[in-house]
């Protein structure tokens, strides 16, 4: 491996930070889309230098960005995304049936096997798919038909399909999950789609708390080794499925709070898994204002706190959904952003972390790609 | 302040109809992703409308489209202002011709992003 390039979307501007292959020099460029809100960006698994932007503004809406050469030049693409049929309607906070309304894109994710096929995952929720390298795209409505879709309801960020995995074993399936409804599958490759969210309580948010949806997931991961065990981050609580996502188990276990965004696996090993424990719903930040990764080696239930390098001492930031990722080098890197405008890595599957940039705008997406 | 074309105050092509070349001033964001420094100048049929200068606009510089107006339903998104002649337009129907002033080339259209914060 020659080294990682680390691709960060945030609330004005992306950066992209190349670093070597021992992950001890970095070297920032940026920002891309200078003022604009970059949720996401990623690479083609398939082309490394085929990259994907999401970039919006309130004032100018949508824009999705395009770069064939490793994040050096950029094309805006399509930024049509129009739902199909009747919207519909989806439910309000307040209760009321509200009509769909296309928003942003907060996720995308480019085909495992072309680099011109990428997923989108919009708010209001809405799964749309491009062939052409994101000139057109196209929604695959079965996900928004799905029977319970007049019930979805926003969460505090809005009504948003925010992950989206796809099964390196199987072509025709893929996860979803969306705040607030919860996670959906699909086996057919995006026609037709399953509520996945049996084992998920959501004490004092539904008035059942094992609804069949209305769960606010807040990211779901897998190992591609191993894809029937997928791992979720919820509103609260860390859970683990071993059946491709037909029932769900706590495996919170010692976490000094089970709230939070993101949940990553290792790259290397299926059981080690990553998250950012965060103090509750309201109060966005760390307990103690400790900034602290956890990560467990078995898979959930047993978790130890990485702490080196990391601030100890008020730290009050947040670490977003989107907002984590490891690299394939060996030992595996790990890398975090904050609303703090840090990026954190660590070359060592979380044991020592260094700050590879301290003061961006807030991180709102950190991937990573591995390059040869 | 340079131009992407020398505006002249009105012209008139034969064959398909009268025309007339509107100034118009994007904001700096608009300006970057369409890649224009300075005013834009269009040629817009007569008589010239907010509409038909905006579809005029989204023509010459396509990656526009989506970012003034919404897609699907064409209204102007919500923290976009159009001034001209010391007025906001922004609130009249897509179908309002455009000022005397700008006709004539006197005076720009101004694309605007909204005081929204942010």
């Amino acid at each position: 491996m020659s080294g990682v390039r680390v691709l960060v979307g945030t609330r004005k501007g992306a950066f992209i930070i190349m670093g070597d292959g021992k992950r001890d020099r970095w070297d920032v460029q940026g920002p891309l889309f200078p003022g604009w809100e970059v949720y996401h960006l990623k690479g083609s698994p398939a082309d490394p230098n085929r990259i994907y932007a999401s970039q919006s503004t309130g004032w100018f809406g949508q824009l999705i960005q395009r770069s064939n050469d490793g994040g050096a030049n950029w094309t805006p693409v399509g930024n049509e995304f129009a739902y199909e049929g009747v919207a519909g309607t989806h439910q309000w906070y307040d209760g009321t049936a509200h009509p769909w309304e296309f928003k942003r894109v907060w996720h995308l994710e480019p085909a495992l096997d072309d680099p011109d096929t990428v997923y989108a995952g919009v708010e209001d929720a809405a799964l749309f798919r491009s062939t052409d390298g994101g000139t057109s795209w196209h929604e695959l409505a079965g996900l928004r038909q799905h029977g319970s879709g007049a019930q979805w309801q926003p969460g505090a960020g809005g009504m948003c399909l925010h992950t989206i995995v796809l099964d390196p074993s199987r072509p025709q399936r893929m996860f979803i999950a969306i705040s607030a409804a919860g996670v959906f599958r699909t086996d057919d490759g995006g026609a037709t789609w399953h509520a996945m969210n049996r084992g998920l309580r959501s004490e004092g948010a539904l008035p059942d708390p094992e609804a069949d949806v209305g769960h606010c997931v807040h990211r779901i991961a897998l190992h591609p080794s191993r894809p029937d065990v997928l791992y979720m981050q919820k509103h609260w609580d860390v859970m683990r499925s071993d059946d491709g996502g037909g029932a769900w188990s706590e495996v919170s276990g010692n976490l000094p709070s089970d709230f939070g965004f993101p949940i990553e696996v290792h790259a290397h090993e299926p059981e080690t898994i990553y998250v950012v424990p965060i103090k509750s719903d309201s109060e966005h930040y760390p307990p103690e204002g400790k900034l602290r990764v956890y990560r467990s080696r078995t898979g959930g239930n047993h978790w130890e706190a990485l702490t080196d390098g990391l601030p100890q001492e008020n730290c009050f930031v947040n670490v977003l959904r989107d907002a984590m990722a490891v690299d394939r080098l060996e030992p595996c890197g790990i890398y975090f952003g904050t609303t703090g405008g840090q990026v954190y890595a660590s070359a060592d599957e979380g044991d020592h972390w260094t700050p590879i940039v301290r003061d961006l705008p807030a991180v709102l997406s950190v991937e990573v790609q591995s390059l040869p | 302040m340079t131009v992407d074309e020398a505006p002249r105050r009105s012209a008139a092509r034969g064959g398909s109809g009268a025309v007339v070349r509107v100034r118009v001033v994007l904001p700096e964001h608009l300006r970057t992703l369409a890649d224009v420094h300075g005013e834009v100048v269009l040629e817009v049929p007569e008589p010239p409308t907010i509409g038909s200068a905006l579809a005029a606009l989204e023509g010459r510089h396509p990656v526009l489209r989506g970012t003034i107006l919404e897609h699907a339903t064409r209204r102007r998104r919500a923290f976009v202002r159009f001034f001209a002649d010391g007025r906001d337009l922004s609130h009249v129907a897509m179908e309002t011709e455009l000022p005397e002033a700008v006709t004539r080339g006197d005076e720009p259209f101004v694309v605007v992003g909204a005081m929204a914060g942010g």
